[in-house]
């Protein structure tokens, strides 16, 4: 238990380091070019603390919790052993069926739980003025990071380039564009920068490290990269396509309305 | 009080929501697939118990404070009309956040490790060292750049898809010259740069200053600080890799 709290103290400091430079150039700004107080200013600290407060819980809630799970659970699922994989034998990608299922799942749920994506998500209902409700977006952007990871993780059984998947997507995103309704773009291209951070990151990487430490062949210092690459990608391809979906299934009901008549 | 207090139960019933699928998953992978029993389960629920409070008070000091100071500054900066300052801030917001960032130093480390492996520069201690420095700062200049960029075409209301479908193009063109190695990182560096804390101080900057100068839709100019934060890094990374 003392270990625990002691724990949770440095964590709380590292996060306080961490958001050290931040402080000093909004102070900065605030002394040099606003010379002004914000408005609630008391409240806006409080906030901080809060923030600082619940980044370290949440951190030091996923070390205790998830982490070492997540991360044993990757390398487990990746050992030959485990997947029956006789040794020397040559790599089938279908012999990694658990792999893909176990990366889209993951992929999917520490997506949910990423704070960078809750704030977007809490800032774009509130502009949308509830038009857009934050949790069907942040479940939209977590499908795609599902599918991102998981066709990572193929990639890195069948040791495909990295480059013509990632231009697969952007030349998938490019058509998109010009397809989806004009407000959702920004916020479309933004959830991509936005899925990869606290959670997601540990466990996704060492999906990648365990698959590529085990399959002959791969390089975990070439190959496991990549992941967080597909996780940011794929969840543009996510939100334009739900996008698409509703304005056309909107369309389709006024027309079918419209034959009604 | 009360009133705050319930506010505050119901974040926490949210928080508590969003971690339901992580523990379905862990939890079927774990006895239904790998077929192991939960080791250390008391530390394991005393870990959920803090990441659903932290998760509910990262919201609640999200809505009191790093919006609204976001969005503060972006108005009050907007209302000075000093464009170098404006733009002085969103460079040194992406610069300062980032070059700090414990993800980045851990990849850049990573990097200079393969680049020493890959025979790209000397594989010394101390030239991994120089180049995972090179490689933070780059990335770190990256995101500041970007921020500028992004800040500028939301004052003049350029469509963003021209700048990110641009953006990829070059990323495409630029892989084909750049080092094999250097390739993977590049493309995880983009997801990296932006961190839990930034991301609510860039997206109520876009936002405030959208809503402040005339003409501007928060929803089609507020947006997308962010996009070009994760794309910028990929570039610059990659230069750095041709020319390193």
């Amino acid at each position: 238990m003392i270990e625990f709290i002691l724990h949770t103290g440095d964590v709380i400091a590292t996060t306080v380091f961490d958001v050290l430079p931040i402080a000093a150039i909004l102070f900065f700004f605030q002394a040099v070019f606003i010379k002004k107080k914000p408005p609630n200013m008391k409240r806006i600290l409080i906030g901080f603390i809060y923030v600082l407060l619940g980044l370290s819980l949440f951190l030091v809630g996923l070390e205790e919790a998830l982490f070492p799970l997540g991360k044993t659970m990757a390398q487990q699922l990746t050992n030959p052993e485990f997947l029956d994989i006789a040794k020397g034998a040559p790599v089938h990608w279908q012999d990694y069926m658990w792999v893909y299922l176990f990366a889209a799942a993951i992929g999917f749920s520490t997506t949910l739980a990423e704070p960078s994506l809750i704030a977007i998500a809490i800032k774009a209902q509130e502009i949308s003025g509830g038009s857009l409700k934050a949790f069907e977006l942040r479940v939209v952007v977590a499908l795609g990071v599902a599918f991102g990871v998981s066709i990572g993780a193929y990639r890195i059984v069948t040791g495909t380039p990295l480059p013509y998947y990632i231009m697969a997507g952007y030349a998938l995103v490019i058509m998109q564009t010009f397809k989806a309704s004009k407000p959702i773009i920004p916020l479309a291209y933004d959830s991509g920068g936005v899925t990869t951070s606290t959670v997601t990151v540990p466990v996704v990487a060492a999906l990648g490290l365990g698959l590529a430490s085990n399959i002959p062949g791969r390089s975990p210092l070439l190959d496991g990269f990549g992941l967080i690459a597909f996780a940011s990608v794929f969840p543009i391809v996510a939100v334009l396509g739900y996008d698409m979906l509703t304005t056309w299934l909107k369309a389709r009901n006024i027309n079918n309305e419209k034959d009604d008549r | 009080m009360n009133k705050a207090i319930w506010g505050f139960v119901k974040l926490l019933g949210s928080a508590f929501r969003d971690l339901i699928p992580i523990i379905l998953v862990i939890a079927f992978f774990q006895l239904a697939v790998l077929q192991q029993p939960f080791p250390n389960l008391s530390g394991v629920f005393v870990g959920l118990v803090c990441v659903v409070l932290g998760l509910a008070l990262f919201v609640q000091g999200l809505e009191m404070g790093l919006f609204p100071l976001g969005e503060a500054m972006a108005d009050a900066m907007a209302r000075k009309g000093s464009l170098v300052g404006l733009l002085l801030f969103a460079f040194m917001l992406g610069f300062g956040t980032t070059v700090a960032e414990p993800a980045l130093i851990a990849i850049a480390a990573e990097a200079g490790s393969i680049a020493g492996q890959a025979g790209a520069i000397e594989d010394t201690a101390e030239s991994r060292a120089s180049y995972a420095s090179g490689l933070r700062m780059t990335v770190a200049i990256s995101v500041g750049a970007s921020l500028v960029l992004g800040v500028f075409r939301i004052l003049k209301g350029w469509p963003i898809h021209y700048f990110i479908i641009g953006g990829y193009i070059l990323v495409t063109i630029i892989t084909m010259f750049a080092p094999d190695e250097i390739i993977g990182i590049a493309y995880d560096s983009g997801g990296v740069t932006t961190s839990t804390i930034t991301v609510p101080l860039v997206t109520a900057l876009g936002v405030g200053l959208s809503a402040v100068i005339k003409g501007r839709n928060p929803m089609l100019d507020g947006f997308g600080l962010i996009a070009f934060a994760s794309l910028m890094p990929m570039i610059f990374v990659m230069i750095f890799g041709m020319l390193a």
